[in-house]
């Protein structure tokens, strides 16, 4: 088997799925924070300056899920057919969230009767609630594995995807996004919304604290096949380690009102949050509930080595343009909300 | 309704719905482009104020664009599931490539586009302008790509066998240049200039019809009139590469696209019919020998028919095929004569005289549109019942474990939301053309640029 760097191919292409999704997490993960606090905020204009804030770059954040999907599609063929089709319903009303969040944003200003604002001030907070919560509950049917049978086909009922753990992750990643989106909400406000957002922010912390506990609480008791890894790598253990300390960052750095780096510290801890469940995962990327031998792993799933090689290089050209653009744009945003006659 | 039916309506319905936007979007894009670098270059004010009143009808075009266009993404895994393992390593490339190369440059820099007039300098912004149009111009050539590959696969090798059967990549430039893709790219293209092109044809004769911004209408009228002149006429070049494609690479497809059913002769060409499959006879007014003189310029050499292929390797919508095929050679036929005669007027100095000619560019936005529509129902209905063509059929394609239930609920789920969007998108892209373009904004309002945060400034 090919290697680079001494990972063979499909590994490397594991990491690679895993660092765009990562980049999804923290990107989008603002503006879905910032979206789930939105009817928190009661002034039109509190509401305007929310919205601005997150305005020009939502798209661009949104960008990372279509790569991201695109590059599981290209890497793992197995995993994008099994997990979409199984997961048919929370996949369709994923999209259908997707479509009113877009739709939100954009009509919401382009009326300015009090109803029609309302309306799509609902529409944007409840979609963006929802879709954090429908990727929580992905990622936990992901985690404790699902009714995988013969020909790697999924065996079982959709219902059964609504289950207490993948509900707890949902909450666990919505808290995460909420407590991420206030301080990038923080970063760019002043003012009454300023203040009211210090106060937003401390729940949020203590929403993330107690879901994540509670979930991490259940993964070690009920769940005990996920520290496999970390109990026969005790190395490993500094992944954790570091995830607890960025979270316990959060709080100190934001009562010092230093939001910058309490962004990249929130940033941080979606990273290792990730790079925690990718290591629990390795190499099976979907477990099968029924029979290991239908565990679909990094190596069955994987496209032809030759794909993932012409891949690699895409997305080595790639790569650079995405983060210049993205830098960029951030660059000219950089600051405060300063509504203008193009704002939303 | 079986799980087939369903979802091939099911991504039938999504796409036609989402492909509405994206032509907007890049025909759009290039128009801003155009007029903006004339602000660049002229310095005219009112430049400007076309480019920011076209943006505002951009960002409602581009916004539907983005938020119905992941859904066909998604649709592969969710509803053809079969399909996605077995073309995944080949096609998926194209999607990723899609996403990275076009999109991410299109959604990037459309913040500044959007939002930048007053935080970066001109020549930024005409940047960024640009890397959108850019950006969706790629979109179009990966996505494209990747469709081409469905219809004329290359560059692949099949592994397995039966149920274990997918194809893989072994020349990433074969599958990318694959015998299709490069004619099929250049008239997805000019299909789209010509969308946009005539959406702003249709505004600025409204405007010029209702007698207000008349000096911006008839600048803007005029660049567009030259994007759709030539366009229109370039459609004509790659239509017939295309078509000439689907001769010699989807020999069924073509003899469905006349309605040619003998096995083996010389084919006529129908500027109208109506096919009858049972009888496998088409009534109407037709060229005799005109298919064969098209593609071989003699009245001899005969063209393989319909009865040339096994039973289970044809289209069976025939006569829908043949009439969504036509309708989009006629609507591309009036197109050229339309804006060649109103470039002729433009030439003796009469454009804007005819008041019956600005009407009928008032209604001609459809035009385009629907010729777009029915050129991809008439290419995908032709291609049945391949869905990657001479490789996997569409019925075998689908997700085994998807019920009826479940592609009904999306279905449905679907047709409300879209229903729904569309005429919200409707009702505000009539509110943005009553107000039109605010010739009041021909003040600088760039004076306090300086002041604004931001590194990328003018001076």
């Amino acid at each position: 088997m090919e290697t680079f760097l001494g990972i063979d191919y499909p590994t490397l292409w594991f990491l690679l799925v895993g660092g765009v999704f990562s980049g999804y997490a923290i990107l989008d993960g603002f503006d879905l924070g910032a979206g789930a606090w939105h009817l928190f905020f009661r002034k039109e204009l509190s509401r305007r300056i929310a919205l601005n804030a997150v305005g020009p770059v939502w798209d661009g954040n949104e960008v990372w899920l279509v790569i991201g999907g695109g590059a599981l599609f290209a890497g793992f063929p197995v995993v994008y057919a099994t997990l979409f089709s199984a997961m048919y319903i929370p996949f369709m009303l994923f999209l259908l969230f997707l479509i009113f969040r877009a739709i939100s944003i954009e009509f919401r200003s382009k009326e300015e009767m009090k109803w029609w604002r309302t309306m799509w001030d609902v529409s944007y907070s409840v979609s963006s609630i929802m879709l954090a919560f429908l990727l929580g509950i992905v990622l936990g049917n992901v985690l404790q594995g699902i009714a995988i049978g013969p020909g790697l086909e999924f065996q079982g009922h959709w219902l059964e995807f609504i289950n207490p753990y993948a509900i707890m992750v949902g909450f666990t990643t919505l808290a995460l996004f909420m407590m991420h989106g206030a301080i990038y909400l923080l970063m760019k406000t002043r003012g009454k919304l300023f203040v009211k957002l210090t106060n937003l922010l401390k729940r949020g912390i203590i929403f993330f604290v107690v879901a994540f506990g509670i979930t991490t609480l259940f993964t070690l008791i009920y769940i005990p096949h996920l520290s496999d890894d970390f109990k026969s790598h005790p190395a490993l253990f500094i992944i954790p380690l570091l995830a607890f300390l960025s979270i316990a960052n959060i709080p100190r750095l934001a009562s010092k009102k230093r939001f910058k780096l309490a962004f990249i510290f929130s940033s941080l801890t979606v990273a290792f949050l990730l790079i925690l469940v990718a290591i629990e995962l390795y190499p099976v990327l979907i477990m099968s509930t029924v029979d290991p031998m239908y565990d679909i792993t990094v190596y069955n799933a994987a496209s032809s080595q030759k794909s993932l090689s012409i891949m690699l290089i895409i997305a080595a050209i790639g790569a650079p343009l995405v983060l210049a653009y993205t830098i960029f744009v951030y660059k000219t945003f950089s600051g405060k909300v300063e509504l203008d006659e193009t704002s939303y | 309704m079986d799980v087939e039916i369903l979802s091939r309506i099911q991504f039938a319905f999504t796409i036609s719905f989402h492909y509405i936007y994206p032509p907007l979007s890049i025909g759009l894009g290039l128009i801003m482009v155009i007029m903006e670098g004339m602000y660049l270059r002229t310095g005219n004010k009112v430049y400007e104020t076309m480019t920011r009143f076209w943006t505002k009808i951009f960002a409602l075009t581009f916004g539907i664009g983005v938020a119905t266009g992941i859904v066909m993404e998604f649709e592969f895994g969710t509803n053809w599931a079969t399909y996605s393992r077995y073309v995944g390593d080949v096609f998926g490339s194209a999607l990723a490539a899609e996403g990275i190369f076009a999109f991410a440059l299109e959604s990037g820099f459309l913040g500044i586009l959007l939002f930048g007039w007053n935080r970066v300098s001109y020549r930024v912004h005409f940047i960024s302008t640009l890397g959108v149009w850019l950006g969706s111009m790629f979109s179009a050539v990966w996505i494209v790509v990747a469709n081409s590959w469905q219809q004329t696969p290359a560059g692949y090798h099949i592994v397995g066998e039966g149920l274990e059967a997918r194809a893989e990549i072994i020349d990433f430039w074969a599958m990318v240049f694959n015998p299709s893709s490069v004619d099929r790219i250049m008239h997805v293209w000019l299909g789209a200039l010509l969308a946009g092109a005539f959406l702003v044809l249709s505004v600025h004769a409204y405007y010029l019809l209702r007698n207000r911004h008349v000096e911006i209408s008839k600048k803007a009228f005029k660049i567009a009139l030259v994007v759709a002149t030539v366009f229109s006429l370039g459609q004509l070049l790659t239509g017939h590469k295309s078509a000439d494609g689907v001769a010699h690479n989807q020999p069924a497809k073509l003899a469905a696209l006349e309605g040619h059913f003998d096995s083996l002769s010389v084919a006529d060409m129908y500027i109208l019919g109506w096919v009858d499959k049972e009888k496998q006879e088409v009534s109407g007014l037709k060229i005799p020998g005109g298919l064969t003189f098209l593609l071989h310029q003699n009245t001899m050499t005969p063209i393989r028919g319909l009865n040339a292929f096994p039973e289970d390797e044809r289209p069976t919508a025939l006569n829908a095929i043949f009439q969504f095929y036509h309708l989009m050679v006629a609507i591309g036929m009036f197109l050229i004569l339309l804006t060649l005669y109103a470039s002729y007027l433009w030439w003796r100095g009469k454009l804007f005289d005819k008041k019956w000619l600005l009407w009928i560019f008032v209604f001609a936005v459809f035009l385009p549109q629907i010729a777009n529509q029915v050129g991809w129902f008439a290419a995908e209905m032709g291609r049945q019942p391949w869905v990657v063509y001479g490789l996997l059929k569409t019925s075998d394609a689908l997700s085994k474990v998807v019920t009826a239930n479940q592609v009904l609920f999306s279905l449905i789920m679907f047709a409300l939301v879209y229903l729904l969007l569309f005429l919200l998108f409707i009702y505000l892209l009539n509110k943005k053309i009553k107000t039109g373009p605010s010739d009041t904004e021909l003040i600088d309002k760039r004076a306090r640029q300086k002041e604004m945060a931001g590194i990328f400034k003018k001076q």
